[in-house]
């Protein structure tokens, strides 16, 4: 009895870890392909020295962050200035679980997957209230201040959109979401939605043109400023993380998850975990090329843009949507 | 059903402590954190009896949104502890009361669990193991529930709309950035291109 659980959980734990170890990689890869990319867009070469082509840069990073000392400020809240930065690492890892990488391939193939993913990134905005708050000091708190109130305006929008998804799906299980879009990825029906998911997405994970929490000529480093070692990494790596998943999510929602473009010879020959990467990928250059092109944003312009502009926007493409279905008789199912 | 029933009662307990610990702890803002834990665990709860879109909502709407800017409430309010336990006394019988009518509403409730299979027989909800319960949610609240559901949310609109009204207030000394008179200026508007004549300079009209 008590064998067979301890099977089952091991197993588990086996699965778990195959799908964290590469999505790890992987954000220590992008971290690589964001600095490339923002280099040759300032006709830098960035980071090209460790290893080849650079590579290995972000482990010679993080090794940097784990021999340095962590630093506890004497008026912190210890606790949850400890927690702060482990709660913002584990939420943007958990949310992997539910993203899908071919029709079998996938950790946890819940009925409400979307959901569970909207959910987890809604928590996310903890991390960073509670660094904030922890750290008892001004520019942290007001960093938190200012992201907390970006990110909970802008998961409004991200709501909608995902209305729209899944009023053309019929489902919240992300496998059926990306297999109704077999015929018709929905960044083509759906393309002003797509436009406003990207944004929205870019404000949600805090990057540039976006980055009012972090914005370094006004508050020093956000809500990181007192935060140094290993804990900032912990930082560093939960918010690529998080913006890895967005584009994973970006990919299923819209661009057909593991579906290939063309479903003919030399396209459906590569295998569809690789389709998804490479969907993401491109979803991530741009994130990259945004935040080398654009300048930040003033608070009151992007909280108008989420309230004023994308919140009507949305809420009036899911009544056009629910209009177009019912008239037209797609209604799914 | 072991491995079942140790995580229910680990999450319960859970939940329980930290329900306790949002009264009893002393620094506000941790009790707001115990309260998401709370609201964390019982999402948890609501996933384990099959209840997964509920488990989500709560999740979203209380964890994501509520308890957020409860924490910002409570956080920017911090230091006035003082002025909080002043009126003790006076609030006193007022919450008691308060704590009275729950006391005998959770008995009520508690106490009427013998007459929960007739209960379930009265209710119009028609179990069918194939559909996901959002999809039986959604087509109750849709068709038989559909006035007290719309109802529902015309109040929650009106409070939305009260909410904004009454902590709105125009200030006159306030210079406001208006983005279309930025966006709408033009070249000739701001900018003028004079020919300085040396060691006579120009006069700039402002």
């Amino acid at each position: 009895m008590f064998l067979e659980y301890l099977n089952i959980v091991l197993y588990d734990l086996l699965k778990i870890a195959a799908l964290l170890v590469p999505v790890l990689i992987a954000v220590a890869m992008i971290v690589w392909v964001d600095r490339r990319v923002w280099g040759a867009v300032q006709l830098r070469k960035g980071p090209n020295v460790v290893g080849p082509f650079g590579l290995l840069q972000t482990a010679a990073d993080a090794l940097k962050y784990i021999f340095k000392e962590i630093i506890i400020p004497i008026h912190a809240n210890k606790v949850i200035f400890i927690i702060a930065p482990i709660v913002t690492m584990s939420l943007a890892l958990i949310a992997w679980a539910v993203i899908p990488f071919s029709e079998t391939l996938v950790l946890a193939n819940i009925n409400v997957g979307i959901l569970y993913i909207f959910a987890v990134s809604s928590l996310g905005v903890y991390g960073i209230i509670m660094a904030g708050w922890a750290s008892n000091s001004k520019y942290p708190f007001l960093g938190a201040l200012r992201s907390a109130a970006q990110m909970v305006s802008y998961e409004v929008s991200i709501g909608f959109i995902i209305i729209n998804v899944l009023l053309c799906a019929g489902s919240l299980n992300l496998v059926d979401i990306v297999l109704a879009q077999k015929n018709i990825w929905y960044a083509i029906p759906l393309f002003p939605m797509f436009v406003i998911f990207f944004i929205s997405a870019l404000a949600e994970t805090n990057r540039p043109p976006f980055d009012l929490p972090e914005a370094e000529a006004e508050l020093v480093a956000g809500y990181q400023t007192e935060y140094s070692g290993m804990m900032y990494a912990l930082f560093w790596l939960g918010e690529y993380a998080n913006i890895l998943l967005l584009c994973g999510l970006g990919s299923v929602l819209f661009l057909g998850g593991w579906l290939s473009p063309i479903d003919a010879y030399p396209f459906n020959a590569i295998p569809s975990p690789l389709w998804l990467i490479f969907k993401i990928l491109f979803l991530f250059i741009l994130f990259a090329l945004v935040k080398a092109i654009v300048p930040r944003y003033r608070y009151d312009q992007l909280m108008r843009l989420g309230w004023k502009v994308f919140l009507p926007f949305s809420l009036f493409w899911v009544v056009l949507t629910a209009t177009f279905l019912y008239f037209f008789n797609l209604l799914p199912k | 059903m072991i491995a079942h029933a140790i995580i229910f009662y680990l999450l319960s307990s859970i939940t329980i402590l930290s329900s306790i610990m949002v009264i009893s702890s002393k620094n506000t803002v941790h009790s707001v954190f115990f309260l998401i834990l709370a609201f964390v665990n019982v999402s948890c709860l609501f996933i384990m009896i099959g209840a997964e879109f509920i488990g989500m909502i709560l999740l979203i709407v209380y964890v994501g949104a509520v308890a957020v800017l409860f924490l910002f409430v409570v956080m920017m309010l911090e230091g006035n502890f003082v002025k909080v336990k002043q009126g003790f006394l006076q609030y006193m019988p007022f919450g008691f009361f308060i704590a009275l009518v729950i006391f005998f509403e959770l008995i009520i409730i508690i106490g009427s669990w013998q007459y929960k299979s007739e209960f379930i027989k009265t209710a119009k909800i028609t179990y069918d193991a194939k559909e996901t319960n959002t999809e039986q949610i959604g087509k109750l609240i849709y068709t038989d529930y559909f006035l007290p559901f719309q109802l529902s949310g015309i109040v929650l609109l009106v409070a939305m709309i009260g909410a904004i009204l009454l902590t709105f207030r125009r200030r006159d000394n306030l210079k406001r950035q208006d983005i279309l008179k930025q966006s709408s200026r033009e070249r000739e508007d701001s900018i003028e291109l004079v020919d300085v004549e040396s060691n006579k300079g120009v006069k700039v009209n402002d």
